[in-house]
């Protein structure tokens, strides 16, 4: 219904594409990259749940990544032996919850996180509300690292590990498995689940996108006074938007702790916040092929440099000068600056925002 | 007629608004009737949007109460008083300036449409029924109105006119009972002015009440049934527009008024 004849078989084909492209990328790269873009569909998920806040709705949010960290918290403590220590009676084996049980609760849970940032902050706009979102952040962060005294519940800064992998029927996808005689790496497993992951991810930004709800935060974000005028609950929109934005974050965070079987706070930084918040303006604040682009490119940013500028140096130089970890933020840094200058809409601008800015005429007069 | 159709549709008892130390409406009494369109006048800073801000929600009164449709509304948000049958247009235009047209007017579908979430993402009949309906009225309110640009024109790329008249079909998406418009000729030329009032009649026409700030005098004279003269917060004068036009007090009030 919503996807015209047209693009039907350019669909077909990029789902064809998408499905082979962890053998291309084993073949041709190495294994390490199909983690990597495992990794960077994870981090498009995420972005696509900001995008929600931020592009939709105009809300700026700097602590988007204590959603992803309460999602793989939830799935951390329910689905390893860690509870054991600080319950030993009550669960002398640890929690061991089907990801399946828990992904819903992430989500619920991180949702219910989602309204407990907004209400506080619904009067608040722009700088005043991005300082006490990153202000949120920081605090789940902060509370993840400590709360492993008196009673240990999160494992403080040594983090969680032996967290369960995912099953999927009854196969664990942490390890090598056969299917149709074709034989699926771990890693291969799980970006067919990221796959599927973020194509509903996509699908739902898209719907909610053109509906009545995403068109009621467009307006929000626009004219707030126009839309309260116009109708528009304004407060229980902007809480759906915080809500509906961060069960993304938690169902990836979710996704994250059962691939990595490891999580620890320092994965929840305010750099990462930043990071995923670069990665929606960057491709283009509020449309969704945008921040799709932008989170690739960023994602990958960071592993193109390890792998590429450290052979390059010690080829040329004879040593390592500039570690890898530095020029990222040097080139990230550069980039940025030349974003700002040449595409400020982003690389992939949404229609609403490229107009906006692609002309000084100004609609409004006194 | 029962009794609330025999009311006025919109009742001010004493209503006062002050900012700090300034009283911006002092102790305003008026009714509306159904069906008429009211004029509201008075040299700037006279009190009128702050008046419309009252009734639309957007300012509190300080004292005070009024009535619209036989409720008592008192300190309500604006999303109830637009439930409730109260729509607007604002002085300094406030359009989603760059969504388009008809996404502006589809806007204000919101309050009488209820698909929600769970209805976005399936899509199932109801929504796309709805969906549907929402778009073909917008459609229908942009001829209403007379923008002839295409749809999809941002609303910032419209001229001035055309975005008084998209906030005015904006208006209407919401089904309202009283219609405010904040001084919805300022700005437009002598066509454009004359398509606004016959717009105006229109919408009258169509069963619509409609209050009306505006400093056309001409226009006030032509399309009011009553006006009310506000001047420093208070109400100086009301009745039908050619009474008040001679009366020494508001005579007072726009000389004083025009030399600052
Ligand atoms: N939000 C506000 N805060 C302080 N003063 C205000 C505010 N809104 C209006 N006023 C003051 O109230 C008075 C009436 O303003 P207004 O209602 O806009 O007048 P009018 O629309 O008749 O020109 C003016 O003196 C104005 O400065
Ligand atoms: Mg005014």
């Amino acid at each position: 219904m919503t996807i015209n004849q047209k693009s039907k078989p350019l669909l077909a084909v990029l789902a064809i594409v998408l499905l082979l492209l962890p053998f291309f990328i084993d073949a041709l790269l190495g294994r390490g990259w199909v983690r990597i873009a495992d990794f960077a569909m994870l981090y498009i998920m995420l972005a696509l749940g900001l995008n929600i806040v931020v592009g939709y709705a105009g809300l700026l949010d700097l602590g988007y990544i204590a959603f992803f960290a309460v999602g793989a918290y939830c799935y951390a403590l329910t689905g390893s032996p860690h509870l054991a220590s600080a319950f030993p009676l009550l669960f002398p084996h640890g929690i061991h919850l089907s990801f399946w049980v828990v992904l819903p609760l992430a989500a619920l849970l991180a949702g219910g996180f989602g309204v407990l940032l907004g209400a506080p902050t619904l009067r608040l706009r722009g700088d005043y509300l991005a300082i006490v979102t990153l202000g949120f952040g920081e605090i789940i962060r902060i509370f993840l690292n400590n709360l492993n005294a008196p009673l240990n519940l999160t494992n403080g800064p040594q983090g969680i590990s032996r967290i369960d992998p995912v099953n999927v029927a009854g196969a664990p996808l942490n390890a090598t498995q056969q299917i149709l005689g074709v034989t699926l790496p771990s890693v291969h497993l799980y970006f067919y689940l990221f796959l599927a992951f973020t194509a509903l991810v996509v699908f739902t930004s898209r719907r909610l996108e053109k509906s009545r709800i995403g068109r009621a935060w467009m307006a929000i974000r626009e004219d707030e006074i126009a839309a309260s005028a116009m109708g528009i609950n304004t407060r229980n929109l902007k809480l759906l938007a915080f809500a509906m934005g961060a069960m993304f974050g938690g169902v990836s965070g979710a996704l994250f702790a059962g691939f990595q079987g490891f999580v620890s706070p320092e994965s929840f930084s305010l750099m990462e916040s930043v990071m995923v918040l670069c990665m929606v303006v960057l491709g283009g604040m509020g449309n969704i092929a945008g921040v799709i682009l932008g989170s690739v490119l960023l994602a990958l940013l960071p592993e193109v440099l390890r792998h590429g500028v450290v052979p390059l140096q010690q080829a040329l130089f004879g040593k390592m000068i500039i570690d890898p970890e530095s020029l990222r933020m040097l080139l990230f840094g550069g980039a940025l600056v030349v974003m700002m200058l040449y595409r400020p809409a982003g690389l992939l601008p949404s229609r609403v925002r490229r107009r906006e800015l692609d002309t000084d005429e100004v609609a409004e007069t006194v | 007629m029962n009794s609330i159709s025999a009311s006025p549709l919109l009742q001010f008892s004493s209503i006062s608004k002050q900012f700090g130390g300034l009283s911006a409406l002092s102790d305003v009494s008026l009714h509306i009737r159904r069906g008429e369109i009211y004029g509201l006048i008075g040299p700037n800073g006279a009190g009128k949007t702050t008046l419309f801000n009252v009734i639309t929600g957007l300012y509190q009164a300080s004292a005070g109460e009024f009535q619209f449709n036989g409720k008592n509304y008192q300190s309500c948000k604006p999303h109830v008083l637009a439930r409730a049958g109260i729509a607007r247009t604002f002085q300094n235009i406030r359009l989603f300036a760059n969504l388009s047209a008809l996404e502006n007017v589809m806007i204000g579908r919101h309050v009488r449409t209820k698909t929600g979430v769970i209805g976005a993402l399936l899509r199932n009949r109801a929504a796309r029924h709805e969906e549907r309906a929402i778009a073909e009225r917008a459609r229908e309110l942009l001829d209403y109105v007379g923008i002839t640009k295409p749809h999809q024109t941002l609303a910032r790329h419209l001229s001035y006119g055309e975005q008084r008249r998209l906030e005015i079909a904006r208006a209407l998406a919401t089904d309202p009972l009283l219609l405010a418009l904040d001084e919805p000729a300022a700005g437009m030329n002598a066509t454009e002015t004359e398509s606004l009032k016959t717009l105006l009649q229109t919408i009258r026409a169509s069963g619509i009440t409609v209050l009306l700030i505006e400093h056309d005098v001409k226009l006030i004279m032509v399309l009011c049934d009553r006006v009310a003269v506000l001047d420093y917060g208070k109400k100086i004068a009301e009745g039908i527009p050619d009474e008040v036009r001679r009366k020494p007090a508001v005579i007072a009030a726009y000389l004083g008024g025009s030399d600052d």
